[in-house]
């Protein structure tokens, strides 16, 4: 068997700093080949929720408008079936949830009128607030059809008209909060076009 | 030792996770599933198997006091190979261990095989000690992550088995120590 190096100064610089290149080479040809099927993975995921929350489309057109709830934007996807805008899908989120960030797609027709929404990203707890995905429950589907500027969207705690999900009451503010947020800011942007 | 004991002893008599118990910041974590337990097994297998055939073969190369620090960055490199091909090409299953797929750095097999082991042994009884070890936490993970499933939520391997939800208690997290206490006690009592 060979022997150790020793540990002298040039040994142990010569050694980390050829770990670390080596290292970082092949980091780096990894990045760049796994680049594009990340990217493909991640655009395809949200061209699915699009298509979920939305009537059928054609033609998709990506904008971004500043949130009505502060400085940073959210991104808008309008949809257009030939000429005809049929909805739109604002890609929103809500830091109220149980567990932090619940970020959602909220289909909205163009009068406002919520069409489907899709839960994108989530913590919340396991077989409670996750009921807010309809994967898991259709408990979400009651937002369907109603516009926030007539109807009472809160939960029924607070006073509104939304049935919250049994024993996760926080998850289903904060689902509320990130469809209010979603609405708000596209009406927010409506109006500021008009 | 000859190579077969070498092989299965992570499996049995030393596994990871039931005997040695370390590792349980992810054993804990991501076992709220079968199928979630084996892939993060399969992501440290891979990783266990990758750093102790690397740190086997250069062990000579690398001076003593500097041995750490190098050993932690070939680690580190391989958990972030598999983090980026698992988001490439398992999205759906890198949603779910996102957060648990960088630990694997820090867990303290990696570092405790290729320190204990790989560091001292021939290139082949290291590569499988890695795997012997590897398969032991990827066994010991679905192991929990099926009770915690069946328990919980009524599915094996999301093949939902039993209608409704049952005791919920084992998907959160304190249903993970109940269960893996369990299994400890289990695994003690066939080994004697």
């Amino acid at each position: 068997m060979a022997k150790k190096l020793e540990s002298t100064f040039p040994n142990m610089v010569i050694t980390l700093l050829a770990v670390a290149s080596v290292a970082a080479l092949s980091l780096g040809a990894v990045y760049n080949i796994t680049k594009a099927p990340i990217e493909a993975a991640q655009k395809k995921k949200q061209e699915e929720a699009i298509r979920q929350v939305l009537p059928a489309f054609d033609r998709l057109v990506t904008s971004k408008a500043i949130s009505a709830r502060g400085t940073d934007s959210l991104s808008m996807f309008y949809a257009y079936q030939g000429d005809q805008l049929v909805g739109v899908a604002v890609n929103t989120y809500t830091n109220k949830g149980f567990s932090g960030l619940v970020r959602l797609m909220v289909g909205l027709l163009p009068d406002g009128t919520i069409n489907n929404t899709a839960v994108l990203e989530h913590k919340e707890t396991p077989g409670l607030g996750d009921k807010m995905q309809q994967s898991k429950s259709p408990w979400s589907i009651q937002f369907n059809g109603k516009n926030p500027s007539t109807s009472n969207i809160h939960v029924k705690k607070d006073g509104g008209e939304v049935d919250a999900i049994t024993a996760a009451t926080i998850s289903s503010r904060a689902f509320v909060d990130a469809v209010l947020h979603a609405h708000e800011t596209y009406t927010k942007k409506q109006g500021g076009q008009e | 030792m000859n190579n077969l004991q070498n092989f299965t002893k992570g499996l049995i008599k030393e596994n990871p996770v039931l005997v040695l118990l370390l590792g349980l910041c992810p054993t804990l974590g991501v076992t709220t599933s079968a199928i979630n337990g084996l892939g993060m097994g399969l992501a440290t297998t891979f990783v266990l198997v990758m750093s102790n055939l690397v740190v086997s073969l250069i062990k000579n190369l690398i001076p003593d006091k500097v041995r750490i620090p190098s050993f932690i960055v070939i680690i580190a490199s391989f958990v972030t190979i598999v983090e980026l091909l698992m988001q490439a090409y398992l999205p759906a299953l890198f949603e779910q261990l996102g957060l648990f797929i960088p630990l694997i750095v820090v867990n303290c097999i990696v570092l405790g095989r290729a320190e204990a082991f790989a560091s001292k042994n021939n290139t082949l009884s290291s590569l499988l000690d890695g795997l012997g070890m590897g398969l032991g936490f990827a066994f010991a993970l679905t192991l929990l992550g099926a009770v915690r499933e069946l328990l919980g939520s009524g599915a094996l391997f999301s093949i939902k088995l039993i209608p409704g939800d049952l005791m919920l208690v084992f998907v959160l997290a304190p249903g993970a120590f109940i269960a893996l206490g369990y299994l400890i006690a289990l695994s003690r009592k066939l080994n004697k």
